[in-house]
């Protein structure tokens, strides 16, 4: 016993590791910044210093602010997401230069370059990981304004709902207007109801797993506390119906299940959420037009392969071209995919980076979910347990989703990848997200300061008692 | 072809920097990757608070489970108290319907392991009588929570 309470102590913190990995992140994108230039015209173009300094910058000015405010948090996290935000960022780079030689081709005006707007976007996404960490000393305190955030995540959930505010991009639904620019507030809502969904399954969870009946081995929850997982599936429903937004509706409930099933740790409630979910994917394709064409388009892209399959084809397309080892960065056509920026960024990387590539992006997310699952293992109170699981689940569904989407592997649902994408709502919330998991994170592995003085008193005692024993 | 030479040289160079970058964060974490496991926090804190007063030493060695869900389950007794309830951070996890998160916790006492009620909910029984403050346990008497019954044994 006495042996492994040494270890939370043992081995935290590691900034000196954290740094190191930030560099050779940042390297690794200024190499590919670079890359992006030698592939187009073969010369390194005139931005990759400036490009290279800001990300120093950005992500150096993290790492000091992790290195004083939460000094015992994951080494690793950061880094990855570094690394991630910087190749999203390059991708994004790239495929500015690729629309710009299409319009060159067609002779028409050139269109706005997305990177330096995403670069900026970065720039406040890290001061708003900043801010979390100084302004969020404990997480603890964060279960306080549970219903606070459950408010303000639902307004900002059906803000967009509103006519006047809510703005119609693409079909759906999910933007508000403000001042110049389009502002997606579920991001925003997502994190607001993971806090409010963790502090409310924590408080509840005895009755939530209390049971009624065992019908083929699994204890059916009793029907009067069915009433939260009826509330969450009628919400993402009408996000569905209200916004068509069918990623947010599918992430909501999906966080919802897994939160609640890691709370109670009953597995009636996966099942019962399997139901409903299917329940509801069922009578939105028959009801929807816009759900069951996904659904169609997903069982046979090909047949649409010029309409409404053109994307998903020219996606699969763009990994087909790829191959292994890609095309290399510059040298391919990610282009020709409408939304390569957002949704089928992974493509683009499929494309150029190849299977190698993209295998090396997963298991940087993997990573990252992985430092966060442990994370909440490690914690030592229920909320934080619970919250961490939450966000590293809800980041690893959004990459599934997504990835699983572009690939064919599931019915396509337009939601951002993590850092990837270009979209500021997005990197800006993914970095609260992660903030708020680092902050978790430093509580986990700080050393406790109970195992410590038990060492002190024992060796007291030990030393005491040679003296006492001669009584 | 020197041009080509070059793009394949920075195709690859990169591919094989990002599995660097990889392989590198992998090692970094290696060690609670596979082994050594989460560290047995919960049981380090109770540490603190019996080493204050030192166990005599008392018969007891085991707690045995004999009904309930975790029939047959022992959890051999040292110096620190042992905490029983549903909380995953329980020395002894209940799954009991009926069992608090924080139901009960043995603590050792001068000559015997005490027996202290935690504020449960459906309180905790030392043979017929229902525990209201630290009481001592005999050798064999059974305590039950809710379905589950467990006694001390030597």
């Amino acid at each position: 016993m006495s042996a492994q309470t040494i270890a939370p102590g043992a081995g935290a913190g590691r900034r000196g590791i954290e740094l190191l990995l930030i560099g050779f992140a940042v390297a690794i994108a200024i190499v590919a910044y670079a890359a992006v230039g030698i592939g187009q015209d073969g010369r390194i173009p005139t931005g990759t210093i400036g490009y290279g300094a800001g990300l120093a910058l950005l992500f150096g000015l993290a790492h000091l602010v992790v290195r004083r405010f939460a000094p015992y948090a994951d080494p690793l996290i950061l880094p990855c997401v570094a690394m991630l935000n910087g190749l999203g960022l390059v991708m994004i780079r790239r495929l500015d230069l690729a629309e710009a030689e299409r319009a060159r081709q067609a002779a028409s005006a050139l269109p706005r370059a997305d990177a330096p707007l995403q670069l900026i976007w970065t720039a406040i996404a890290v001061a708003a990981f900043i801010a979390v960490l100084v302004v969020v000393r404990d997480h603890t305190r964060l279960a306080r304004y549970a219903y606070t955030s459950a408010a303000a995540g639902l307004v900002l959930l059906l803000l967009p709902a509103i006519p006047g505010i809510g703005a119609t991009i693409n079909g759906a639904r999910l933007w508000i207007r403000v001042g110049p620019m389009t502002v997606q507030p579920s991001e925003a809502a997502k994190v607001l109801l993971m806090v409010f969904f963790a502090s409310y399954l924590v408080s509840k969870r005895d009755v939530l797993s209390l049971a009624s009946r065992r019908v083929a081995g699994i204890d059916l929850p009793r029907a009067r506390d069915l009433g939260p997982i009826l509330v969450a599936w009628a919400a993402s429903l009408a996000v569905l119906v209200r916004e068509k937004d069918l990623g947010s509706s599918l992430l909501f409930f999906g966080i919802f299940i897994v939160m609640l099933y890691v709370a109670t740790e009953r597995t009636s409630w996966l099942l019962i959420g399997v139901g409903l979910f299917g329940l509801g994917s069922f009578s939105a394709y028959t009801l929807f037009g816009h759900v069951a064409r996904r659904v169609d388009t997903w069982l046979d892209p090909f047949a649409t392969a010029s309409t409404t399959g053109y994307q998903l084809v020219q996606g699969l397309f763009g990994f087909g071209t790829g191959g292994i080892s890609g095309t290399g960065l510059g040298k391919g056509q990610p282009g020709i995919v409408p939304y390569a920026k957002t949704d089928f960024i992974m493509a683009a990387i499929g494309e150029e980076l190849g299977l190698i590539g993209v295998m090396a992006v997963l298991l940087l997310f993997a990573l990252v979910v992985e430092r966060g699952l442990r994370s909440g293992l490690a914690c030592r109170d229920s909320f934080g347990k619970l919250l961490a699981t939450g966000l590293s689940f809800a980041l690893a569904l959004q990459v599934f989703v997504i990835v699983g989407g572009v690939t064919g592997l599931i019915p396509l649902t337009g939601v951002t990848l993590p850092w990837l994408s270009y979209g500021g709502s997005s990197v800006v919330m993914n970095w609260v997200l992660i903030a708020l998991l680092l902050r978790i994170s430093d509580a986990a592995r700080r050393p406790a300061p109970a195992p410590v003085a038990p060492e002190k008193a024992r060796a007291a005692l030990a030393e005491a008692q040679t003296t006492v024993v001669r009584r | 072809m020197g041009s080509e030479l070059v793009v394949a040289l920075v195709k690859y160079g990169l591919l094989a920097l990002l599995w660097l970058f990889v392989i590198f964060a992998v090692r970094t974490v290696r060690s609670d990757l596979w082994g050594s496991g989460k560290p047995a926090r919960p049981a380090a804190g109770t540490a603190a608070r019996s080493s204050g007063k030192p166990a005599k030493r008392t018969a007891a060695r085991r707690l045995v489970v004999t009904e309930g869900a975790l029939a047959g389950t022992t959890i051999s007794l040292g110096a620190a108290p042992v905490t029983l309830g549903r909380a995953d951070d329980s020395t002894l996890v209940l799954t009991d319907d009926y069992a608090s998160s924080r139901h009960a916790r043995l603590v050792p006492g001068e000559d015997a392991w005490l027996v202290e009620d935690l504020g449960s909910t459906n309180g905790t029984y030392l043979g017929a009588s229902k525990v209201t403050r630290p009481t001592p346990v005999p050798l064999g008497q059974p305590i039950r929570i809710g379905k589950t019954v467990m006694e001390l044994r030597r």
